[in-house]
């Protein structure tokens, strides 16, 4: 009976909690079709009467925005971007393990490195050299991402590649395999697990990057994050209206996301911890 | 077999290195020698030695200012998220029924990026705060609270997910046996719980210790630094000393160097003695 008592307890406690966690979010839902002028003084009650103004915030937002181009850049960049991620760093991280040598040590510790320094350090260098190459675009980007996300993605894809067994990829090699033919039929197979933690951490941070695309390609190009930040622009008055809406329709495919790969998500996010 | 796959480098290491590189190596050692120059450009660099380290002190308070911030900040959130994430890593691993969907709801906000959730966090806190006639900006102390629940909010379900992976891990005889032998639950919770989670005590800190001083985004667009940089946290810093003026591109690269040393002495000095505390247990 005591024990009962304590698990109502706990559930009243967790469902306050839950509460808490989802009401920032109800929040700006209910002020996206609110009155821009009536959002900072009052923003916890509903949009009654003339507050209610339906979808105009959610089309004065994409209209000064451009969101839904804003929408496509932040989707081709992430979706490449990830792709290169997954396929050069797992060939990187194989070849790493496989082939022990001074230079493949001395790669790997410079990738691990890599993780620690912030981006502060290499901001203002990175984007004047993006500059000289003409990487300064939504293809050239998908190369600095690769180069960012080289350190986690090869240290993850090494951890996992010590623990496969050597005889597997001899036998391929006996068969006939070539060196290629062997990592894509039989070693790529064995890493999808690690592949998928990759790709879930590797999205949440690109998706959501804000000062390496700004830098690099934000004034040609907007993805969501610049998008959002656009909207606040110099030092002039933000029109909270439309920045309400703007959020919300940057939270929808978060939440779509998350939806379709919830269990892989919190999955991979627990793996991607006991790895590091 | 080595060999083979010796000949087949270009294929296997060569993109991926190309852009290590280009993205980080080449920028990376190019910052380190130009935080000794005075530049405009990199291409006009001229030598000055130690100067620009000297003058990120000396010219004005803001980075000592914004220093001073962020370690405070991040104390507080450090401890702050990963009690919350533990003690809520315990309630969830319970076994109570249907905890699977709270779990999704706390690990949510994890998701939402960095600009979206300053802008959030600005209309909530504007909003109590309007009702005694301030707003975040009025002070410093709401923009450092603000930023404290902001983190708080966004990687307390992150924290919780790692800590509940590392309580499933406890072998059930071991928490059986001690419970036979008569432990009660503190001494559980101290003598087993908390020494068997160690890894994830360590790779929690290192998340929430890395992730508060490089805070960025949040910062940005939540308060901006207002009023009068007074909420600047050293990433905004070193970004404003790039960008907002002009002269001083040397002494931003210095204050990133010195942020960069900063970040990683302490990291790996945690690393170390949370590692140590594993091999222990």
């Amino acid at each position: 009976m005591a024990r009962k008592a304590a698990d109502i307890a706990l559930y009243v406690l967790i469902i306050v909690l839950a509460a808490a966690f989802v009401f920032p979010v109800a929040v700006v839902l209910i002020n996206s079709f609110k009155a821009k002028f009536s959002i900072n003084a009052s923003p916890f009650t509903l949009p009654m009467g003339d507050d209610f103004v339906g979808l105009s915030n959610y089309t004065e937002g994409i209209k000064t925005t451009g969101f839904p181009a804003a929408f496509g850049w932040s989707l081709f960049i992430t979706l490449f971007s990830v792709a290169a991620i997954i396929i050069f760093t797992s060939m990187c991280a194989w070849y790493i393990v496989r082939v022990k040598t001074k230079f493949t040590s001395l790669l790997y510790y410079a990738l691990v490195f890599s993780m620690i320094v912030p981006f502060q350090m290499v901001m203002f260098t990175m984007s004047k050299i993006a500059n000289v190459l003409h990487l300064d675009n939504p293809f050239g980007i998908i190369l600095i991402y690769l180069g960012f996300g080289a350190g986690l993605s090869v240290f993850m894809f090494t951890g996992f590649i010590k623990t496969v067994p050597l005889g597997i990829e001899e036998a391929a090699t006996i068969d006939g395999c070539s060196p290629f033919q062997t990592y894509r039929l039989v070693v790529f197979p064995i890493l999808k697990p690690t592949a998928i933690t990759v790709a879930i951490l590797n999205t949440m941070w690109i998706w959501n990057d804000y000062l390496l695309p700004y830098l690099v390609i934000g004034r040609d190009y907007k993805t969501i994050p610049i998008a959002v930040q656009y909207l606040k622009g110099g030092y002039g008055s933000v029109d909270m209206g439309a920045m309400m809406a703007m959020l919300v329709l940057s939270i929808i495919p978060v939440v779509v996301f998350y939806l379709f790969g919830q269990k892989y998500i919190i999955k991979g996010v627990a793996a991607g911890a006991v790895k590091g | 077999m080595e060999k083979t796959v010796k000949r087949w480098f270009p294929i296997f290491v060569l993109p991926c290195l190309a852009a290590f590189l280009i993205a980080f190596v080449i920028p990376f050692i190019m910052g380190v020698f130009l935080s000794f120059t005075e530049f405009r450009t990199v291409t006009d660099a001229t030598f000055v030695g130690f100067s620009n380290y000297i003058r990120a002190f000396t010219e004005d308070r803001l980075f000592l200012q914004s220093l001073i911030f962020t370690v405070k900040f991040a104390v507080i959130s450090v401890i702050g998220i990963n009690v919350i994430a533990f003690l809520l890593a315990m309630l969830f691993t319970r076994g109570l029924p249907g905890t699977n969907f709270f779990r999704t709801v706390f690990f949510m906000p994890n998701l939402i990026g960095g600009i979206v959730l300053g802008y959030i966090w600005q209309v909530i806190i504007n909003g109590v705060l309007y009702r005694f006639g301030y707003s975040i900006t009025s002070s410093p102390t709401y923009g450092f609270w603000g930023l404290v629940i902001l983190m708080h909010w966004q990687m307390i379900g992150y924290m919780m997910i790692i800590y509940i992976a590392g309580i499933q891990n406890i072998p059930d005889d071991i928490l059986e046996a001690a419970r036979v032998d008569g432990a009660n639950a503190l001494t559980v919770l101290f003598k087993i719980t908390i020494p068997s989670v160690m890894p994830s005590v360590t790779i929690c800190l290192f998340l929430t210790i890395t992730n508060c001083f490089k805070l960025f985004d949040q910062n940005l667009a939540l308060t901006a630094g207002a009023p009068a940089n007074r909420t600047q946290m050293v990433a905004l810093d070193i970004y404003n000393t790039f960008y907002s003026r002009s002269g001083y591109e040397g002494v931003g690269q210095a204050k990133a160097v010195i942020f960069f040393i900063i970040v990683a002495v302490i990291a790996l000095i945690q690393l170390y003695l949370t590692r140590r505390k594993e091999v222990e247990s």
